[in-house]
C-alpha cells in the first residue's frame, strides 16, 4: 500500500499530500494516470480509468486508484473482475454491451487493421454466440455466463 | 475458538490498517508492502469457512506490534466479558462471525471505496468490542510460522515455474514469428525445436557411449590396419576435395563404422565396446520411437480436452485476448499483430464453413488434379531409376567428371526443389480449406520423397552386394600376404618374432559399412547445402530483387509475378522429416552423423527465423494450424519405421566385414549379444534367454499383444461415443436456455410443425430419450396435457438428482419430447439412460407409445 501511495504521489508531487489523516479530497486527472507504465500500452486504458473513477470523468482519487489496482491484482476474485471487465467494455455506459461497443472494442484491439466487413462479421458472431436473452446486446448476465467459461480470462486480466 | 479470536483481533488490526489506507500511511505500519495486502485476501477466499485458519494466517502476517496490540486489547477486553450470560454470548458470537465474514469478503464487493470503508469500520468496531471473551493466544506462533513457511514455499514454486518457462530456448523468437505470421508457421518452428531436443539426446547417447570410449580408451590412430589410411591414399589424404567427399583422414576416424576395433573389452574399465555399439544403435531407434509416440499421445489428449469451447470463439477472442501485463511497446505491437491475425484466422474458418458450391464440378476437378499428380510422381520415379542406372555404369568408367559423379544427388535435389511448387499449382484446382490443402500437399511431397529415398537405397544395396563379393577376394589376398610376410621374415631368423607389417601396407578389404555411412553423410550434407541455398536464393535474394529493382521495372514486382515469398510450411516440414529419416538410417554406420545433424538444426533455427522475419510475407489466407501436431508426428513415425527396416535387414542378414568395425570376425552382427551372454553373465541367464527366445513363447506373446490392442481400441471407441453424446447434450442444453430466455416457446421449426399437427387432447407419447429433458428449469410457453406416468418416472431417474434441477412439471417435459425426438432422429443408436429397448426413432411428427 505504501508503495502504491508512493506511485500515486510521484505522478503529481505538488498535489498529492503525504499525510492522509485529514482525508483530503485530491483527485488526479486521467492524463497523468494513463501515462503510467503499466497502463501505457493498454488499448483500454481510458476505459479502465473511467470505470474506476467516482465522478465518471476519469479523475481518480487515491481510494479509486487503490481500488483499481486491487481489482486488477491477481488476488481479486473472478466475479469481481468480471464485473469490472463488463464496465470497461461498455463504452457508452448504458449497462449493456451493444454492437457499437463491440465495434469500438474490436478497433482498439486490432488498431483498426480489419476491414469494415470483417468487423461487422465479428461483432455479429459475438452477439450470436453470447446473447442469451435475444435483445441484440450483451447484458451482464450474458457476459458473465460467457466469461466464466473462458480459460484465458484470469490469465490475462491480471496485473502483478 | 480462543486461539482463533486472538488472531482474529490481530488480523482485524491488520485488516483495518489495510483498508484504511489513507489513514495509516504516515505511520510506521505504512511499511507494509502491497503484496502482503494482496496475499491475505486470497487466503480469505479460500478458507473463509475455516475461520481459524484464516485468522491465524492474517495474524501471522501482522507485525510484532500487531501481536502486542492484540494481546493487550485481549487482556483489557476479557475483563468486560465475564458479565455476559450464556445466550447473549452465543448470540454475540454469531453476530461476530457475521461481521467477520463481511470483513473477509469486503474485497469482493464492487462498492465504491468510501462505502466499503465505512461499512468496514462499523463491522470492525463491533467485532472488536465483543470478541474479548473468546481469546487464547497459545500455540499461535508455531502455527503462524508454519503458515509463513507454506507461503514462502508456494512463492518459491511459482518463481521456479516462471524461471523454467524463461529457460525454454527460443521462446521469444517463436512468439515473435507467431505474432506476425500466424500459428501454422510458428508450429513449424516449434516442431523444429522439438526435433533439436530429440537429436541432442541421441547425440549425447552416441557420443558418450560409443565415440568417447573409443577415442579415449581404444587403440590410437595408426596402430591398426583399420585405423590407418592405406599407403596408396596417403598422398592425397589431406586434400580438401578428398576430405569433402569424406574420404581420406575423415574416413578413417571415429566418425565412421570402420574405425572401431572389435576387441571385446577395451581399457582398464573393461568397457565392452562392440556390445555398447550394438545396444546404442538399437536404443537410438527405441528412444525415438518412445518419444514420438509419447508426443502423439499428449497431443491426442489435448485435442480431446476441447469440450465446449467452440461455442464462444469470437467472444473470447474479443474479450480475453489482450494481455494486461504488457508494458513494452514492441511486445504490444506484436500482440496487436497477433490479435489481428487471430481474428482473420477465425474469420476464414467461419467463411469456409459457410461456403457451399457445386459438388460435381468440385469432384471432377479434384479427380483431375489427382490424376495429374500421380503422373508426375511416376515420372519422377522413373527419372531417378534411370539416373541411378546410369551412375552405376559411370562408376565402371574411368574418366568421370564431377557432374557424373554427383548426378544422382543433383537430380534428387532438383526434383525436391521443383516438384512441390508444381504440386501446389495443380492443387489450386482442388479448392480445399487451406488446412486440408496443406495436408494433401504434404502427403504428395511425402510420396515423392519416398520414391527418391527407396531408389537411393536400392542403389546402395547393389553397391553393398558388390563389395561383399569383392571382400572374399581381398580376404584371401590379405591372408596370403600376411603369411608371406611372416615366412619371409622368419626365413632370416626363425627364433625372433617377425617385425609387424606397417599397418598402412596391409591390403584392405572394402569396408561396406563405412561406404554406406559415407553415402548417408554425403547425402545429408548435400541436403543441408541445398536447403540453405534455396532459402537464401529463393527467399532473400528474391526479396532484395523485388524491393530494389521495383523502382525501375515495367510491372509492379511486389504485387505481380515474383513478389515476396510466402513461408513454405509443407516443404520445410517434409525436409525436416526426411532429414531425420536419413539420420536414423545412417547413424548405425556413421556415429558422427547425429552430431552433424545437431549442428545443422541449431544453425537452421536461427537462419530460418531470420529469413522468415526479413523476407517473407504472411500468407494471403491465414489459417490456424490444427490444434494437434499429430499430423507431423504421424509422418515422423512412418519415416521412423521405414528407416528402421533397412538397418534391421542389414543387421540380420548381411555378414559384417572381416577387417573393419566392431563386429568384424563374427558371422552376424547380433552374435555379439550371444557372446556377451555366454561370457559375461552367469549360466542361468543364458538358459533364461534361450527359453525366452523359444518361438513357442514368442508367438503367444504376440497374440496376446494383438488382443490387447483390439480391446483397448474398442474401449477408446466407446469413450469417444460417450464423449460425443455428452457434447450433444450440452449443446441441447444451451439451446434450451436460449429458448427459455427468449420466451418464444421454441425456435425449432419441427416442433412448431408438430404443434400445428397435434391437438392438445390427443398428443401421444414419445419415448423419453435424453436426460436433458429433465434439465429444463422453467416452463415453456405452451402447456399441453400432461401424461402422469412419465412425469413420475422421470423424477425417479438418477439423472435428475445428479443434475440438481428442480422437478420439472411433466407438461414441460412432454413439450420438449417431440423436439428432442426430431433432433435426435439421426442418432438412433445411442444408449438411453433408463435401459429402454432401443428402437428406431419414429418419423417426424409421430409419437409412439414406448415406455
Amino acid at each position: 500500500v505504501y508503495r502504491l501511495h508512493g506511485r500515486y504521489h510521484e505522478m503529481a508531487p505538488n498535489v498529492v499530500p503525504m499525510d492522509y489523516t485529514k482525508d483530503p479530497d485530491v483527485k488526479l486527472p486521467m492524463q497523468l494516470i494513463i501515462n503510467m507504465p503499466e497502463l501505457k500500452e493498454n488499448p483500454f486504458k481510458e476505459r479502465i480509468v473511467e470505470s474506476f473513477s467516482e465522478d465518471g470523468e476519469g479523475s481518480l482519487s487515491f481510494n479509486d486508484f487503490v481500488d483499481m489496482f486491487s481489482v486488477l491484482s491477481e488476488m481479486a476474485p473472478r466475479e469481481l473482475k468480471a464485473i469490472y471487465a463488463f464496465k470497461i467494455y461498455d463504452f457508452n455506459t448504458d449497462n449493456f454491451i451493444c454492437k457499437a461497443d463491440l465495434e469500438k472494442t474490436l478497433n482498439k484491439l486490432t488498431r483498426e487493421e480489419l476491414t469494415a466487413e470483417e468487423i461487422t462479421l465479428v461483432c455479429e458472431k459475438v452477439i450470436e454466440e453470447a446473447d442469451m436473452d435475444g435483445d441484440g446486446k450483451l447484458g451482464f448476465a450474458d457476459f458473465e455466463n460467457m466469461i466464466s467459461k473462458a480459460p484465458d480470462f484470469l490469465r490475462y486480466y491480471v496485473k502483478k | 475458538e480462543d486461539n482463533g479470536s486472538q488472531q482474529n483481533r490481530a488480523s482485524r488490526r491488520k485488516n483495518y490498517q489495510r483498508k484504511n489506507r489513507d489513514g495509516k500511511k504516515a505511520r510506521e505500519e505504512g511499511g507494509q508492502k502491497k503484496d502482503r495486502g494482496k496475499t491475505a485476501p486470497t487466503k480469505d477466499q479460500k478458507e473463509s469457512e475455516n475461520k481459524e485458519k484464516k485468522t491465524t494466517k492474517r495474524g501471522k502476517e501482522g507485525e510484532k506490534k500487531d501481536r502486542k496490540n492484540s494481546t493487550s486489547s485481549a487482556s483489557s477486553n476479557s475483563s468486560d466479558e465475564e458479565s455476559l450470560s450464556e445466550e447473549e454470548l452465543a448470540m454475540l458470537k454469531e453476530q461476530v462471525e457475521q461481521k467477520k465474514k463481511l470483513i473477509s469478503t469486503m474485497r469482493n464487493k464492487p462498492w465504491r471505496m468510501v462505502k466499503k470503508l465505512s461499512v468496514l469500520r462499523e463491522a470492525q468496531d463491533f467485532v472488536e468490542k465483543f470478541e474479548g471473551a473468546l481469546g487464547k493466544g497459545k500455540g499461535k506462533k508455531l502455527y503462524a510460522y508454519k503458515m509463513m513457511m507454506a507461503k514462502k514455499w508456494v512463492k518459491f514454486k511459482r518463481d521456479f515455474e516462471n524461471f523454467k518457462t524463461q529457460c525454454i530456448p527460443w521462446e521469444m523468437k517463436i512468439k515473435e514469428v507467431e505474432s506476425h505470421f500466424g500459428s501454422s508457421v510458428a508450429s513449424y518452428f516449434i516442431f523444429l525445436r522439438w526435433m533439436y531436443g530429440v537429436n541432442l539426446v541421441l547425440f549425447g547417447l552416441i557420443f558418450g557411449l560409443v565415440i568417447i570410449p573409443e577415442v579415449l580408451m581404444g587403440m590410437p590412430y595408426g596402430s591398426l590396419p583399420r585405423k590407418t589410411v592405406p599407403r596408396a591414399e596417403q598422398a592425397t589424404a589431406m586434400d580438401f576435395s578428398v576430405l569433402w567427399d569424406f574420404e581420406g583422414y575423415i574416413k578413417y576416424s571415429a566418425l565412421f563404422y570402420g574405425y572401431y576395433n572389435n576387441q571385446r573389452t577395451i581399457g582398464w574399465l573393461k568397457y565392452r565396446l562392440p556390445m555398447a555399439y550394438f545396444m546404442v544403435g538399437i536404443s537410438v531407434f527405441g528412444y525415438s520411437l518412445m518419444v514420438v509416440i509419447r508426443s502423439m499421445a499428449r497431443n491426442a489428449n489435448e485435442s480431446t480436452a476441447d469440450g465446449d469451447d467452440n461455442n464462444f470463439i469470437f467472444s473470447w477472442k474479443m474479450f480475453t485476448s489482450w494481455d494486461y501485463l504488457i508494458g513494452n511497446p514492441e511486445t504490444a505491437d506484436n500482440k496487436f499483430a497477433s490479435i489481428t491475425t487471430s481474428f482473420k484466422e477465425s474469420i476464414v474458418d467461419e467463411q469456409e464453413s459457410n461456403k457451399d458450391e457445386n459438388i460435381h464440378l468440385r469432384r471432377f476437378l479434384r479427380v483431375l488434379a489427382n490424376v495429374l499428380i500421380i503422373c508426375c510422381l511416376c515420372g519422377s520415379g522413373y527419372l531417378i531409376y534411370f539416373v541411378v542406372k546410369r551412375s552405376q555404369t559411370f562408376s565402371k568408367m574411368q574418366n568421370v567428371g564431377w557432374y557424373e559423379r554427383n548426378e544422382v544427388e543433383i537430380v534428387m535435389s532438383l526434383l525436391g526443389m521443383f516438384c512441390p511448387p508444381l504440386f501446389e499449382t495443380i492443387a489450386a484446382l482442388e479448392n480445399y480449406h487451406p488446412r486440408i490443402g496443406l495436408k494433401w500437399q504434404l502427403g504428395r511431397i511425402f510420396a515423392l520423397f519416398l520414391g527418391n529415398l527407396y531408389t537411393f537405397l536400392l542403389a546402395l544395396m547393389d553397391d553393398v552386394n558388390e563389395k561383399l563379393a569383392e571382400e572374399d577376394v581381398v580376404r584371401n589376398i590379405t591372408h596370403w600376404t600376411l603369411l608371406g610376410h611372416h615366412n619371409s621374415s622368419a626365413g632370416n631368423d626363425s627364433t625372433a618374432t617377425p617385425p609387424p607389417l606397417d599397418p598402412a601396407d596391409v591390403p584392405r578389404g572394402p569396408c561396406w559399412e563405412t561406404t554406406v555411412g559415407i553415402e548417408f553423410v554425403r547425402l545429408t550434407v548435400s541436403d543441408i547445402l541445398v536447403t540453405f541455398i534455396t532459402i537464401l536464393v529463393g527467399d532473400f535474394i528474391r526479396a532484395c530483387f523485388v524491393r530494389f529493382v521495383n523502382y525501375c521495372w515495367c510491372w509492379d514486382l511486389e504485387a505481380g509475378f515474383p513478389s515476396y515469398a510466402e513461408f513454405d510450411i509443407s516443404g520445410n516440414v517434409l525436409g525436416l522429416v526426411f532429414n531425420q529419416g536419413m539420420i536414423w538410417m545412417g547413424s548405425f554406420y556413421a556415429p558422427g552423423l547425429v552430431g552433424i545433424n545437431v549442428l545443422r538444426l541449431l544453425t537452421s533455427m536461427y537462419f530460418q527465423c531470420w529469413a522468415v522475419m526479413s523476407s517473407n510475407v504472411p500468407h494471403a489466407r491465414v489459417f490456424k494450424a490444427s490444434k494437434s501436431n499429430n499430423f507431423y508426428m504421424g509422418l515422423l513415425l512412418l519415416i521412423l519405421f521405414l528407416s528402421l527396416l533397412p538397418v534391421a535387414y542389414t543387421i540380420m542378414s548381411l555378414p559384417p566385414s572381416f577387417d573393419c568395425g566392431p563386429f568384424s570376425g563374427k558371422k552376424r552382427m547380433y552374435d555379439v549379444i550371444q557372446e556377451t551372454i555366454e561370457l559375461d553373465f552367469p549360466l542361468f541367464v543364458a538358459k533364461i534367454f534361450s527359453y525366452v527366445a523359444n518361438p513357442g513363447l514368442i508367438i503367444p506373446a504376440i497374440l496376446l499383444m494383438v488382443l490387447t490392442i483390439y480391446y483397448l481400441n474398442a474401449v477408446s471407441k466407446a469413450y469417444q461415443r460417450a464423449n460425443a453424446e455428452l457434447k450433444k447434450k450440452m449443446q441441447m442444453q444451451r439451446e434450451e436456455e436460449k429458448n427459455k430466455r427468449n420466451n418464444k416457446g421454441s425456435t425449432n421449426p419441427m416442433l412448431q410443425d408438430l404443434e400445428d399437427l397435434l391437438t392438445p387432447s390427443t398428443k401421444t407419447e414419445s419415448p423419453p430419450k435424453q436426460a436433458e429433458d429433465k434439465k429444463i428449469e422453467s416452463p415453456n410457453g405452451t402447456s399441453p396435457v400432461r401424461k402422469p406416468g412419465r412425469g413420475e418416472f422421470q423424477a425417479g431417474s438418477p439423472m435428475a438428482g445428479g443434475r440438481g434441477a428442480a422437478f420439472t412439471p411433466p407438461s414441460q417435459v412432454f413439450v420438449t419430447q417431440p423436439r428432442t425426438l426430431g433432433i435426435r432422429a439421426p442418432y438412433p443408436g445411442q444408449p438411453r439412460p433408463w435401459g429402454h429397448p432401443l428402437g428406431p426413432l419414429p418419423g417426424r411428427g409421430r409419437g409412439q407409445a414406448y415406455y
